[in-house]
């Protein structure tokens, strides 16, 4: 575990007093930090809060909100919930699976750029189907349309990746 | 009813008046009535979870409940079996089945399975939902344990029973709904976490989703070996526990046919255990006496238990040295056989020690690389107590027909103080025993001691050396009870000067290696059987062993010599828990912070951010590298810390910028 990283944990921990009953907030500190639920850092969190390692583990895994494996740094939500599916969200699944060579099984990119998350009803259903990335909502999306989206964010992460 | 239970009224259980006493559930209640309503996640011994769905009933006005999660009340009218119930209990079990790969018949559980006694019983003939067609694979990796998901039936007794009677927590729930599975953390596997092997999940399975790791295979190949020869050793608390086997009752004594069978098995030395009991009394007592003496390394833990090593390894490394380096009887006895072999003009490895052992985690133990020998493993295989029956079986022996045999000599002799360590609290009375025989040698063998406390679990007492002298001891069963134990040693709040550690409660008779068919509360006919051998034994006192005397004589030398060392003394280590490899930068000045166990207790935490600060303050951000790592070994002088090959223990901000300015300027 990098120096960074223990560091941000022990910060985070203290944060809430090393309280087990926390664990939840804590872990979901760790998660914002990291975009997923690093192994060591779980481990640590554990030891630190004194429950065993497979408790934090299963909470881990418990709710879908949390991330064991690493995230992309833009994370794109596609609504698959009743309403946008009737209006075709899966096309616009499809759509963003073949931009960005994922599938089923495969969530990231190789340059952890980007995660696709299918999720079930983001409360949004009057503009479906609805697609999230990052934190802005796009309503009564399509596949051009959000093709369009991935490559504006794409376009500004090569610019900074420039600078 | 006894005396301290007060009447709560009345439940109606089919029709039939039925008193509340002190029953936690309704479940209890009913069972009272002669009703065996059948359960998977409901033990006694553990906290209440509902999951099975199995024990429902329905009660008037309330619906159908399942009655291990109601409170008993006066006046309920209980119905236990009804269309309805009797639909959903066989709809859940069908389920169970379709949703696993249980093929019974090669599982080693067949015939003591819960799900499968269940499923007889509720009269399933068919399953009417489709068999789940994912097979998750079956885990061998430990060298104790094999757990199999398949098998699962998610009931979490495993679960509550590593964390609420054993504290350790190594397994979980991962994931959720239909991919539920029970896993050590991130899907290790079971060696790589902190399991100690005690196999107390796999005493509560109710089906084959964990079970021992079978040797048996390695055993009959050893045994046809026409160029070796295989001694067996036999564990005290497997001989009041086999003929449950076989239906005898709990805690009758079957040495005698053991030993007949062993030797139809094809075992060329039919050894006790019990032998090397004594022989342990002779070096650990020697040890005590030393450190008591000098007043140092107190109090002193026994090490008999593998799976107490094991957790003091991974969780107290600060107390590794007032552990007895004593190896356990297991590893003494293969110790004394090989070397009497190879002392008697034999090849080391033309002789391997099996022995039958009432526990999972000594066959943990025997792999331990410290009891070999060029790859030779003292210990080569254990056998638990069903596995023993399984080869009995296997080669069709009707063990209660055989006639009663008795051991080989010499390691087959003992004396009572060697069988009763077995039962918890057998180790100190042996320890007692000895310590008095020497002070009083006349007095009867039964210790006078002043016992200050018993309970199920511990036992504390005090011992009159003379001459103003008390030797204060504790006996502990349960590994959570151990740990109660430790934490009021820590806070001063308990003196002791001796304390023995079971990890299993109840001791070795409660093994995870014994028949599973027996429930708790029937251990202490086990431990009871162990001290009836005791009475009937001729000596009680581990000095009367004139055997010892004559290994002491001929082969070892001094109780606590060099040889003595060699032969029957170990060494522990610190076992990792968080896996934190020390990096090093070359050319820069490498700062480590220890983040084992105790020093995080200690705080390192606190210091490794004083020391950034530190390193910050000093502008010497660039020419240092700094990393956390892992435990040097030091954990009664932490917290540690290591600046390049300097290691400052005790460490705090002031020590390390002291360091810190010395290094740098190198």
């Amino acid at each position: 575990m990098s120096v960074e990283k223990l560091s941000d944990v022990i910060a985070i921990l203290n944060e809430y007093d090393n309280n087990p009953s926390k664990l939840i907030p804590i872990l979901q500190k760790v998660q914002h930090k990291y975009n997923y639920l690093p192994e060591d850092a779980m481990t640590f969190v554990a030891n630190s809060l004194g429950i065993p390692p497979a408790k934090v583990f299963g909470v881990a895994t418990f709710f879908s909100h949390f991330s064991i494996t690493p995230k992309g740094k833009h994370i794109i939500k596609i609504c698959d919930g009743t309403a946008c599916h009737v209006k075709k969200s899966e096309g616009i699944i499809n759509a963003v699976q073949n931009k960005l060579g994922l599938n089923a099984q495969k969530h990231t990119t190789d340059d952890f750029n980007f995660t696709l998350e299918c999720v079930s009803c983001l409360g949004a259903c009057g503009i479906a189907p609805v697609v999230v990335i990052d934190e802005e909502v796009h309503p009564q999306m399509t596949p051009e349309k959000v093709t369009a989206l991935i490559d504006e964010v794409a376009k500004k992460e090569a610019q900074n990746a420039g600078k | 009813m006894t005396a301290n239970t007060e009447n709560k009224g009345f439940v109606y259980v089919e029709g039939k008046k039925v008193a509340i006493e002190n029953e936690k559930n309704l479940l209890e209640v009913i069972r009272k009535a002669q009703i065996e309503l059948p359960t998977f996640c409901y033990h006694s011994e553990l906290s209440v979870y509902g999951a099975c769905r199995l024990c429902l009933v329905d009660i008037e006005g309330m619906g159908i409940q399942a009655s291990c999660s109601i409170a008993p009340k006066d006046g309920m009218k209980v119905t236990v079996h009804n269309s309805q119930i009797r639909e959903m209990r066989k709809t859940n079990i069908e389920l169970l089945l379709a949703a696993g790969h249980h093929n019974c018949t090669t599982c080693v559980k067949t015939g003591m399975c819960k799900l499968q006694d269940i499923a007889k019983k509720l009269g399933i003939k068919e399953v009417r939902f489709k068999q789940n067609t994912e097979v998750k694979e079956r885990n061998t990796s430990s060298h104790a344990l094999v757990r199999d998901p398949e098998k699962c039936v998610l009931c979490g007794d495993c679960i509550r029973m590593c964390s609420e009677v054993q504290g350790i927590g190594v397994i979980d729930f991962v994931n959720r709904g239909s991919k539920t599975e029970v896993l050590p953390a991130f899907g290790k596997n079971l060696d790589d976490v902190e399991c100690i092997n005690c196999g107390q999940c796999v005493r509560i399975c109710p089906t084959g989703a964990l079970t021992s790791k079978s040797e048996v295979s390695h055993i009959w190949q050893d045994i046809w070996n026409p160029g070796k020869k295989v001694a067996v050793q036999v564990a005290p608390a497997v001989r009041v526990a086999l003929g449950e086997m076989y239906g005898l009752k709990e805690g009758e004594n079957t040495t005698g046919l053991i030993v007949t069978a062993l030797r139809m098995l094809g075992f060329d030395y039919v050894y006790d255990t019990s032998y090397s009991a004594d022989l342990t009394i002779f070096e650990e007592v020697n040890e005590f006496i030393g450190r008591f003496e000098k007043g140092e390394k107190l109090p002193l833990f026994t090490s008999c238990c593998p799976g107490w090593i094991k957790h003091a390894e991974h969780c107290y490394p600060e107390l590794l040295e007032n552990v007895s380096s004593c190896k356990s009887p297991q590893q003494m006895l293969a110790s004394a056989i090989k070397e009497s072999f190879v002392q008697e003009g034999g090849k080391r490895e033309d002789i391997s020690v099996v022995s039958v052992m009432p526990c999972t985690a000594k066959k943990f133990e025997a792999k331990r690389p410290e009891f070999s020998k060029d790859g030779d493993f003292d210990v080569s295989n254990v056998l638990t107590t069903m596995e023993l029956a399984r080869m009995i079986d296997e080669k069709g022996i009707k063990f209660l027909e055989l006639e009663p045999s008795a051991f080989d000599m010499p390691f087959g002799f003992k004396t009572g103080a060697g069988i009763i360590f077995g039962a918890a609290g057998g180790v100190t009375e042996a320890v007692v025993r000895f310590v008095l025989g020497k002070v009083a040698p006349e007095a009867d063998y039964k210790p006078i001691t002043k016992v200050l406390h018993e309970s199920k679990s511990l036992k504390e007492m005090e011992v009159d050396l003379g001459g103003g002298k008390k030797v204060r001891i504790a006996a502990v069963n349960g590994l959570k009870n151990a740990q109660n134990l430790i934490a009021d040693i820590k806070s001063g709040k308990k003196q002791y000067d001796f304390v023995e550690i079971m990890a299993c409660p109840n001791g070795c008779v409660g093994g995870a290696g014994q028949p599973a068919i027996t429930g708790r509360e029937n251990m202490k006919q086990r431990s009871e059987g162990l001290y009836s051998i005791d009475d009937q034994v001729q000596l009680h006192k581990s000095q009367d062993n004139h055997y010892i005397a004559e290994l002491y004589k001929n082969l070892v030398g001094e109780v606590g010599g060099k040889k003595a060392h060699e032969m029957f003394h170990t060494h522990y280590h610190s076992r990792q828990r968080i896996k934190l490899k020390p990096e090093e930068a070359k050319g820069k000045t490498n700062i480590n912070v220890c983040f084992g166990s105790s020093c995080v207790a200690n705080g390192a935490k606190k210091l490794y951010q004083e020391t950034r600060q530190l390193v910050k303050e000093k502008g010497v951000d660039a020419k240092v590298h700094m990393t956390p790592s892992f435990c040097y070994e030091k954990c009664t002088r932490g917290p540690v810390v290591k600046i390049n090959d300097a290691i400052i223990e005790k460490a705090d901000a002031k020590k390390v910028a002291a360091e810190l300015d010395k290094q740098v300027k190198k």
